[in-house]
């Protein structure tokens, strides 16, 4: 695919991952999401090899570190949540540097912390390595309702067309004098969203009327099923698997 | 004579606020004609296009499209048969992927596999278009939504084009690539426009619409030499 077309998040590379079919990489996604929920949190070696395994993954997709620490700033409002959970916990406490800390407080935000990096971290790599047609056609392909995934596709293609709407209303606002860091124009603002709601209405049912020009009758057409070899199954249950193994094992051995 | 590839015989529609769209519209289209239906807005042509394939219905008249009369019972067939491209391109592409896009059609009408691919591949190279197959179409152009869009109704193989306002809202070398690629179509076409330069230079045959009434049908040169006639029809 060419790499012109790119949402914020993709990033065009010719690595194994990217190449990978996108059904292998959303069930790899949940599996290893899965496998560090599923970790002890008391226990800190697993967690180090799920970031290990991360990283392995990430460096394969050629990724720049920076590229997914920028996308991970997304995390920063939990971090600051997962920061006032010891002072603002309660229970029994300890004190570190004259500080009282609360200690379930501190095991939430090392909870948050932790797992909540991992598992955005692998989204992140996910939406990093396949473009949004691709997604939406591995749920496809993952039998998932065709309803809710042609409404997703909706929602895609049609963001950026209301948001330039939304655009030009405003651009026509302020043409006419209206200053929206002024509190009392609120209203105008109000009756711009009941518009676009009535626009976004009005450009649904000439969608709909496209569609039955094209012999739409009520469900979405089969496209062609493409079938994923073993191979590539197994290349994409590696990381999960081995973040499974890691999480089995640190229950036993804790 | 031939089967016409479309016949409108008295169509008369009214909305339902009771406003009269279509008059008695009537005219037929041969194969492999290529026309423009003139008219100033609100003269009822748009309405007249969401009849040709049975989106709206006609309050009296018939709509024939290749012999076979627009009913509930073949609006399937009427549908594959009569290609309609919309004014907005944005509300034509509606799918994730132009590939998706131009499938979808046919894929609707049961075709799949290598013959799918085949139509898509096809229908995107006659619009000069076949390396935008895997992009989005909200990232291409204007003038490249147009072309997929009128890819989108080739891949059904359609036996009329009808296109509605293509040239609206192109600059000048858009207008000009998209009539030179039009004009390569070896297929019947309805041009339905208030564009008089696109009517003289895609078209032969004129006809002009005006409170939902055809009220002037000729050849191109005729009827665009006629100044009193188009200043009446507001064109």
């Amino acid at each position: 695919m060419s790499g012109f077309h790119t949402h914020a998040l993709y990033r065009h590379e010719h690595s194994a991952l990217h190449g990978l079919p996108s059904q292998v990489k959303i069930v790899s996604l949940v599996l290893f999401v899965g496998a560090v929920v599923a970790t002890p949190r008391d226990v800190l070696w697993p967690f180090a090899i799920h970031a290990a395994l991360l990283i392995v993954a990430v460096s394969i997709a050629r990724i720049p570190f920076s590229f997914m620490a920028k996308r991970l700033v997304i995390e920063l409002p939990f971090v600051l949540f997962a920061v006032l959970m010891p002072f603002i916990g309660t229970g029994e406490r300890t004190t570190v540097l004259g500080v009282s800390l609360s200690i379930a407080g501190l095991w939430g935000a090392w909870t948050i912390l932790v797992k909540g990096t991992l598992g955005l971290g692998a989204s992140v790599l996910m939406a990093a390595t396949t473009e949004i047609p691709d997604i939406l056609e591995g749920f496809e392909r993952l039998r998932f309702p065709k309803l809710v995934t042609a409404i997703a596709g909706f929602m895609v293609r049609y963001l950026d067309v209301i948001i330039g709407e939304l655009r030009r209303m405003r651009v026509a606002m302020t043409a006419r004098g209206y200053d929206p860091s002024w509190i009392g124009q609120a209203g105008p603002i109000a009756s711009s969203a009941g518009s676009l709601f009535v626009r976004s209405y009005e450009r649904g049912e000439r969608v709909h009327r496209a569609m039955l020009a094209r012999g739409y009758t009520g469900a979405m057409p089969v496209f062609e099923r493409v079938t994923v070899s073993a191979r590539d199954w197994l290349t994409g249950m590696a990381i999960p698997g081995l973040a499974w193994v890691v999480a089995i094992v640190s229950w036993v051995v804790r | 004579m031939s089967t016409p590839a479309l016949e409108v015989r008295d169509l008369s529609y009214s909305y339902p606020d009771g406003r009269r769209a279509l008059d008695a519209a009537d005219f037929h289209i041969h194969p492999g004609e290529r026309v423009a239906l003139l008219g100033a807005n609100g003269a009822g042509k748009t309405t007249l296009v969401l009849h040709l394939n049975g989106i709206l219905r006609p309050s009296s008249g018939t709509v024939r499209v290749a012999g076979l009369e627009v009913t509930d019972d073949n609006l399937r067939e009427i549908r594959r048969r009569v290609g309609l491209v919309f004014q907005d391109p944005d509300d034509q592409l509606f799918m994730p992927t132009v590939r998706r896009d131009v499938a979808f059609g046919p894929a609707n009408f049961e075709v799949g596999g290598e013959e799918l691919d085949r139509r898509v591949r096809g229908a995107l190279e006659a619009v000069g278009m076949e390396d935008a197959i895997d992009r989005a179409p909200h990232h291409l152009s204007l003038g490249e939504r147009k072309r997929v869009a009128v890819a989108t109704v080739l891949a059904m193989e359609p036996e009329i084009l009808v296109l509605d306002e293509p040239s609206s809202n192109l600059d000048p070398a858009g207008r000009r690539e998209l009539a030179k690629m039009l004009d390569t179509l070896d297929i019947t076409m309805l041009l339905v426009t208030h564009d008089l330069a696109y009517a003289q230079a895609l078209c032969r045959r004129v006809m002009i619409m005006n409170h939902g009434r055809i009220v002037a049908d000729g050849p191109t040169e005729h009827v665009l030499a006629d100044r009193p006639l188009l200043a009446k029809n507001r064109l």
